[in-house]
């Protein structure tokens, strides 16, 4: 298994790197720091926030100093309201988990099918239609579907939904992750009335991402002489298509479905602040405005970390998905 | 590390496959590569909606050119007659302006021009940055290998281990802001370039470094050393020309890209000051009144749209046009 332990190695390195180039970015901020981050405290409070933070250590002992607590738990505070930014992750983490699960299965149940649909169908009218469709989705960014969404359903439309109730153009309900954080449960109708559209302004664009990559590769193994077996030997196109060609053909979805996850926490910014989602997005939007460096470094690093994580699990996952990669990687 | 055979032209899906950091634009490229478009078009010339998608482009690009001498309103003056009105406001249409005016009675004709204008010149110039440095990273790892390569890769991974737009906000918030004064620091435009900028650096890195790794190793090169070339005689001669229709077809992709992150950044509020219009900046001041005057978020939105929709197009054309291995199939 030297490959998996290289891999682990890799990504050492680049985890402490990414931390340290966050890191080192922040310290960029022109200016002292304590100006920044309590610009109306006083010299003595000042001081207390330098020696608190170790500003006034060397560099790598600053960031060994920040890396060693960040691991241990403490992620600093945000010197505006004075709280802990761990109590601030762990109130917008299941918010903005939530949000992507949403999302991701919103993308992949619609995509799954189109894509064997059109692999399926490949070269007729229906899959040249689907697949402009598709085109069109990929040029239209997040942000926009959602203020559209937020114009159209919200304001024009006002649906009162069976169990959604309500769809909200803002706020927020807390669902089913929240009492995992230890925090209280909301009403899980209108929870799921009110990431509906956040949700859906995200899926759109994975829609056409998940569907076309999963239709070139379907295209691909349904070329393949066990298809054609599977064929002579009087099976099914149904049973084909969803039970011999999809997993085969999965893996390039899989994959970036799963790296996803951390794409989705960028794209989420905008669309978290569009619909007032008090998410990781909507966190980082306020620790930047408010020049908030030490909750900002941490919610950076936090990111870079689960990313690189991903990443690895991902590769992981793919070597027992696929033998074939096992044994040509080894 | 020994790298698995490649293509002559390795895929952005390849690409985002591979398990390592990858950008949402990437991907989203990827799926742009794939799909029926490419073939179809090989075949039968450009295409009606490439041409199409050309032609849109033309007209952008001219008008955003041309915004000086055309007859348009300032697009910062306010006329109140036509504050809120035009096409889907509550407040009924604008006569004599087609589009309508924001809430500030701007003409959005004018405003989308000369934010086009904007828009246009920020992306275009961050993917130049982008495109230089980043192709110059991917030239040197995929040519050298060895260990410039290690160094290489691991530069690149580490970019895009923080998420483009994250990475983006606080790189604009650091270039704005100046020692002891507020605001201040570096002109806002130029900060959002140099941010955007920086962020395609790996993307277009990346990219460039596979496919440099597969052009290095044919025969051309090998007899062009054989001969006794300069490495950078070979570089020059014999690879870059080979990876620049590659580099080319992302580049436009990736000007799509950076016109969507001007827009999210424009709506986190980081985009240059919010009286000079981009399209970006007209979303995120018109989200405000959306309610009441839908068209100045939809116009902009709009305009975004067909541009990216445009340079999706194009960039999947031009790689089409230049893949060897499909034109001689």
């Amino acid at each position: 298994m030297g490959t998996i332990a290289r891999r682990l190695a890799q990504l050492v390195v680049v985890v402490i790197l990414s931390t340290l180039f966050a890191f080192a970015l922040l310290r960029l901020f022109p200016g002292d720091a304590a100006d920044a981050v309590i610009p109306y405290g006083t010299a003595a409070q000042k001081a207390k926030f330098r020696a608190e933070t170790g500003l006034d250590k060397p560099f790598f002992e600053q960031y060994a100093t920040w890396l060693g607590n960040l691991v241990q738990g403490d992620l600093g505070k945000d010197y505006q309201s004075n709280t802990p930014v761990s109590d601030k992750v762990g109130a917008a983490l299941p918010v903005s988990l939530q949000l992507m699960l949403y999302a991701q299965l919103i993308a992949l149940v619609v995509a799954i099918p189109l894509g064997v649909f059109t692999a399926y169908r490949v070269g007729t009218k229906a899959d040249r239609a689907v697949n402009t469709g598709a085109f069109a989705l990929l040029a239209l960014p997040s942000f926009v579907l959602a203020l559209a969404l937020a114009y159209w359903v919200g304001v024009k439309w006002k649906p009162d939904l069976p169990f959604l109730g309500q769809i909200p153009v803002t706020g927020y309900e807390p669902g089913w992750l929240e009492p995992v954080f230890g925090q209280s449960a909301g009403n899980i109708g209108k929870h799921f009335g009110t990431m509906l559209l956040p949700a859906i302004s995200l899926a759109a664009g994975l829609i056409a991402v998940y569907m076309r990559l999963l239709r070139s590769d379907m295209i691909a193994t349904l070329q393949e002489n066990y298809i054609t077996m599977a064929r002579a030997k009087g099976l099914s196109d149904k049973r084909i298509l969803w039970r011999h060609a999809l997993r085969p053909s999965s893996l390039t979805l899989l994959t970036v479905a799963g790296l996803n996850f951390g794409t989705l926490i960028g794209g989420a910014v905008a669309v978290e602040v569009i619909f007032g989602i008090p998410g990781i997005g909507t966190l980082i939007y306020q620790a930047i405005n408010a020049r908030q460096i030490v909750e900002l470094q941490s919610y950076i690093a936090i990111i870079a970390i689960g990313y690189v994580l991903i990443n690895f699990s991902i590769d992981a996952l793919y070597v027992v998905l696929d033998p074939r990669i096992r044994r040509a990687r080894a | 590390m020994p790298e698995p055979e490649q293509d002559p032209m390795p895929g952005l899906v390849a690409e985002a496959t591979r398990g390592r950091p990858i950008d949402a634009g990437t991907i989203e490229m990827a799926a742009v590569e794939t799909g029926p478009e490419v073939r179809r078009r090989t075949k039968k010339g450009l295409g009606f909606a490439a041409w199409l998608s050309i032609g849109w482009i033309a007209l952008v690009v001219g008008l955003a050119i041309l915004a000086p001498v055309l007859p348009l309103d300032d697009p910062k003056d306010s006329i109140t007659e036509i504050a809120r009105r035009g096409p889907l406001a509550d407040a009924g249409s604008a006569p004599g302006h087609l589009l309508g005016g924001d809430f500030n009675g701007r003409d959005m004709l004018s405003r989308l021009i000369w934010g086009g204008r904007t828009t246009l010149t920020v992306a275009t110039i961050a993917v130049i940055i982008g495109f230089v440095f980043g192709g110059l990273l991917g030239l040197l790892g995929g040519y050298f290998r060895g260990k410039v390569d290690v160094v290489v890769s691991l530069l690149l991974d580490v970019l895009l281990a923080i998420p483009a737009v994250i990475l983006a906000l606080a790189l604009v918030t650091i270039l704005r802001t100046q020692p002891g004064t507020k605001g201040g620091g570096l002109d806002p435009e130029v900060a959002l370039i140099l941010a955007l900028g920086f962020v395609a650096i790996p993307v277009l890195g990346r990219i460039t470094r596979a496919s440099t790794l597969s052009w290095s190793e044919r025969e051309f090169v090998l007899a062009a050393r054989a001969q006794g070339a300069k490495h950078r005689r070979i570089i020059r001669r014999e690879v870059l020309p080979n990876v620049l229709p590659a580099m080319m077809s992302i580049a436009l992709l990736s000007i799509a890209v950076a016109i969507v992150a001007e827009g999210t950044l424009a709506i986190l509020g980081a985009s240059v000051e919010t009286d000079t219009p981009t399209w970006g900046n007209m979303i995120a001041i018109g989200r405000i009144n959306l309610q009441r005057a839908p068209h100045v978020v939809f116009e902009p939105a709009l305009m975004i749209f067909f541009t990216v929709l445009a340079l999706n197009m194009l960039g999947d054309v031009v790689r089409s046009k230049f893949d060897v291995r499909e034109g001689g199939l």
